[in-house]
């Protein structure tokens, strides 16, 4: 092995360490908010409880400032406009499903989860993350055997329609299951429009203008310009089950390289979450 | 043998309270929850004859003739005798005699639930009622309340809410007057009023009334005259149900408004709506309802509630706990539909030809609010699958309450292109399917003689002629006509019949449907393009099932889903020819 080669493994090796950190971190935070909701607690207080609870470890900036969705609005039920999306004054109750989302960045590095939870039990919500794993396991199939971004979007559709389920990823802008995610230059002043990161989306918008020129996306989405195989780099993804009135979801980083070696093309950045965790403690 | 358990093999005492003898039965096991049932009027406890024995399975139900009433004896002098608070000591005496240390679950039709709402309310029996199911039977108290409330404040509607109950009350006056209304009860009223009970109210004979029935008639009068015009007069202000209460409504009840009920929120903090489409005697005409009803309401009560999953449907009040079986129910409209009355506590039986599909939607169901669900895969056009399932569902999950008669296929392609097979395939699915439906469990329904609901999917293309749809089209005109037919044929038994009529719903029938005269590659395409058409559109199977639920609650007859469909609905009717027009245009595929 020459050692150029060993200096890029490593160098590579480190950025992926530095994007499963901040991963970590953002599921860490996850949990402890959900720990810590109540009957009464409203959108807003969850999503300002993410926000202090990972300004107070490091995070400066963020690719998109965290979301909090309670009841029916995990499934986005009647949402029209993106604005729908940010955290309201609902109040959370007993037995209700919620969401977290957030994308903080950290030392240069971002994320993007999302953790699905209930307040008390939920039985329709525990159904849907449990037939979640199909997906995770579908998705990463299927972007190993190199299948157009676009076809695997359909097949998930498929597969949620088999399910019983609405696609409800539809609702994100573009309608996508994915977007990529990159490195972000840390400054001291880091401003977000619409709760989105200004240095993350302007990382997107490169990306956007390049994958143009060379006919890739770095949105994953039901329409034609994600009609390629798989682009390398980092992407998050987010499959979100609807089902009368309960979403659910889960949202991590897929990591796609060039590699020929099927199992080193694709490979989750992380299994160590809570939802992976709690398939395998179902098992 | 076991002897079977009726009214008249049970267990007999008297029980003396106030200076009258009360005729008191007992059926059932002593240990089990006592569930007390008090009948009303003109009537004795034989009223519940029907419902005791099925209730005696899993509770010591207890009844007894209210004084005057039956083999109870009548207080002397009569006026003054029947005053609520002396049924109030009659009712005591019972329960101490028959539960001297576990409240008792009272159950009142009637006049026996107005007195029961008195003893559900006062101070001295709290502790001794665990709960109070309600059927036909207002609280004098609250109806005074509610009386006043709209004499107070008259606007327009509560003045014909008022006037609305005004005529419905006319027995009450009617019983006001003196003598006549006795001379009436012992003389002719008294002779044809069994007839006229299974004329109007339609309710089988069998042993009722008794013979007591113009002695009761008679001294019952006095329970108006002691009670009515005081209490409605000076109502209590302290009316509060102590017990939790499930309240029963026929909708169909000629001597009580539904909207009596309206403001019962206020003086009940734990209430459980029912309704149902039926008349006043339900103890007689549905018995299977009441007792099903009854049982769930005091086990949940009794603290025995099987899991966490409670219906919060709109229509809970009316489909909680009835037996509903959808056809078709592995997609679209008919999943949609499953989950619906899922939703409104119903038990669904998921009928599909795709066994995974059917399983997926009992599952969801399950989790949804039903407390049962079960899935069968079976093709509707198989006639003798559809007995073996119609035996199958009567033996083990019961009579079907609501039947929804929901599988079909798609077919497009001209008269010449489509060939004998395809007829036959389309019609064995959308119309034989339906007849089998219809046959098999419309049949178990009619002869359980406590009424139902059939729900038949037609289609816009019933009424809407298209050259693109002639075998699809002519299938759910059959459909639509066979439920008119079926519901003239019904309606003496309490069954309703209803032709779901839905313009283009976004659903799979576009990715099944068969296209006639074209290859493979051809139909593929254009498959996907009226997939694609019927996306744009975008109307949800959830409104169509939506629509259903309401029109089996309203018993409507022809229900035209969509703008489309309700447009073309309204075009066939007035102008035909335009129709005719649109029929002849290309479909855009
Ligand atoms: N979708 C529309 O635009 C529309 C409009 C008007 C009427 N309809 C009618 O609504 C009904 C439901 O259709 P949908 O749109 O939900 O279609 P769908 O294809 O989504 O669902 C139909 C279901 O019926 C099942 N089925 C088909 N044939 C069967 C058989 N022989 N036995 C048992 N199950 C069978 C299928 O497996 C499927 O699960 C049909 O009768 C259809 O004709 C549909």
């Amino acid at each position: 092995m020459t050692t150029a080669v060993a200096g890029e493994l490593r160098a590579k090796s480190a950025e992926l360490q530095g994007f499963k950190k901040v991963q970590q971190l953002a599921y860490e935070c996850a949990e402890a908010v959900a720990a810590r909701l109540e009957p009464g607690i409203t959108e807003r207080e969850a999503a300002r409880m993410q926000r202090e609870w990972l300004r107070e470890r490091g995070v400066r900036d963020w690719f998109h400032l965290p979301f909090a969705w309670f009841g029916d609005r995990t499934a986005f039920v009647n949402f029209r406009i993106p604005l729908q999306f940010f955290p309201t004054n609902r109040r959370l109750e007993p037995g209700m499903p919620f969401i977290l989302d957030m994308a903080p960045v950290y030392d240069g590095y971002t994320a993007d989860i999302g953790y699905s939870g209930s307040l008390g039990i939920n039985p329709v919500q525990d159904k849907l993350m449990a037939d979640l794993e199909a997906h995770r396991e579908l998705i990463l199939r299927e972007v190993r055997e190199r299948r157009p971004l676009r076809e695997i979007y359909e097949d998930v559709d498929r597969l949620m329609v088999r399910q019983g389920y609405a696609n409800r990823h539809r609702a994100y802008p573009f309608g996508v299951i994915a977007h990529k995610v990159d490195r972000v230059e840390q400054r001291r002043w880091s401003p977000h429009v619409f709760g989105f990161g200004t240095q993350s989306l302007k990382g997107l918008a490169s990306d956007a203008l390049h994958g143009h020129r060379e006919g890739w996306s770095p949105l994953w989405s039901p329409y034609r310009f994600s009609d390629h195989p798989p682009q390398p780099g980092l992407w998050a993804v987010e499959p979100h089950l609807g089902f009368r009135g309960t979403g659910a979801k889960f949202e991590e980083i897929l990591v796609v390289t060039d590699s020929g070696d099927p199992v080193e093309s694709a490979f989750w950045l992380d299994d160590d979450l809570p939802h992976v965790r709690r398939w395998a403690e179902e098992k | 043998m076991t002897v079977p358990v009726t009214l008249e093999n049970a267990r007999e005492r008297r029980v003396r309270t106030g200076g009258v003898e009360l005729c008191v039965a007992e059926l059932g096991e002593v240990g089990q929850p006592t569930v007390i049932l008090v009948h009303g009027y003109p009537d004795s406890k034989e009223v519940w004859s029907e419902v005791a024995p099925r209730l005696a399975e899993r509770f010591h139900v207890v009844l007894y003739d209210v004084r005057g009433h039956g083999r109870s004896t009548a207080p002397k002098p009569l006026r003054g005798g029947f005053t609520l608070e002396k049924l109030t000591d009659d009712f005591l005496a019972v329960a101490d005699a028959v539960s001297p240390d576990r409240p008792v679950h009272l159950v009142g039709h009637d006049w026996g639930s107005v007195q029961s709402w008195e003893f559900a309310t006062v101070r001295r029996t709290e502790g001794r009622i665990a709960s109070f199911t309600s059927m036909s039977g207002p609280s004098l108290d609250h109806f005074g309340h509610w009386i006043s409330n709209r004499l107070k404040r008259p606007t327009p509607r509560r003045i014909g809410q008022l006037l609305g109950q005004g005529v419905k009350s006319w027995y009450v006056y009617a019983l006001h007057t003196p003598v006549l209304p006795e001379l009436a009860w012992r003389g002719p009223l008294g002779k044809s009023w069994p007839r006229i009970l299974e004329r109007v109210e339609k309710i089988p004979g069998a042993g009722y009334p008794t013979s007591s029935l113009p002695t009761d008639a008679a001294h019952g009068a006095w329970l108006y005259r002691d009670n009515v015009r005081a209490r409605l007069r000076r109502p209590r202000t302290d009316a509060y149900a102590h017990t939790p209460v499930q309240l029963i409504t026929p909708l169909g009840d000629a001597f009580l408004s539904e909207r009596l009920y309206d403001e019962l929120e206020l003086w009940v903090p734990q209430l459980t709506r029912r309704t149902l489409a039926a008349k006043h005697w339900i103890p007689r005409s549905r018995p299977d309802q009441l007792v099903a009803w009854i049982t769930e309401f005091v086990t949940s009560v009794e603290g025995g509630r099987p899991d966490g999953v409670t219906a919060t449907g709109k229509y809970a009040d009316r489909f909680g706990g009835q037996l509903v079986l959808v056809t078709g129910a592995g997609s679209g409209i008919g999943r949609a539909t499953a989950y619906a009355f899922a939703e409104a506590g119903a038990r669904v039986v998921a009928v599909d030809r795709d066994a995974e599909a059917a399983s997926r939607t009992a599952e969801m169901s399950r989790l949804i609010g039903a407390p049962a669900a079960w899935a069968e895969p079976v093709d509707v056009s198989d006639e003798q699958a559809m007995e073996k399932l119609a035996e199958k569902v009567a033996t083990e999950y019961g009579v079907v309450d609501v039947l929804v008669n929901n599988a079909g296929i798609g077919l497009s392609g001209s008269f010449f292109d489509t060939t004998p097979e395809d007829w036959k395939k389309v019609l064995d699915v959308n119309l034989w399917g339906v007849i089998h439906g219809c046959r098999l469990f419309g049949k178990q329904m009619a002869e359980r003689g406590q009424g139902g609901h059939i729900v038949n999917t037609a289609s816009a293309a019933a009424y809407q002629p298209s050259k693109a749809l002639p075998a699809y089209s002519t299938s759910k005109a059959a459909v639509l006509m066979l439920s008119e037919c079926l519901r003239a044929e019904l309606a003496g038994q309490g069954i309703g019949v209803t032709a779901i009529c839905p313009g283009f719903v976004n659903t799979n029938i576009t990715s099944t449907a068969h296209f006639a005269g074209v290859d493979a590659e051809e139909e593929k395409r254009r498959q996907k393009k009226s997939a694609r058409l019927y996306g744009l559109r975008n109307y949800p199977p959830e409104k169509v099932a939506d629509a259903i639920l309401r029109a089996v609650v309203r018993g409507e007859a022809v229900v035209p889903v969509t703008p489309e469909a309700r447009g073309a609905y309204l075009m066939s009717r007035f102008t035909p020819r335009a129709l005719r027009r649109i029929a002849r245009l290309e479909p855009p595929l």
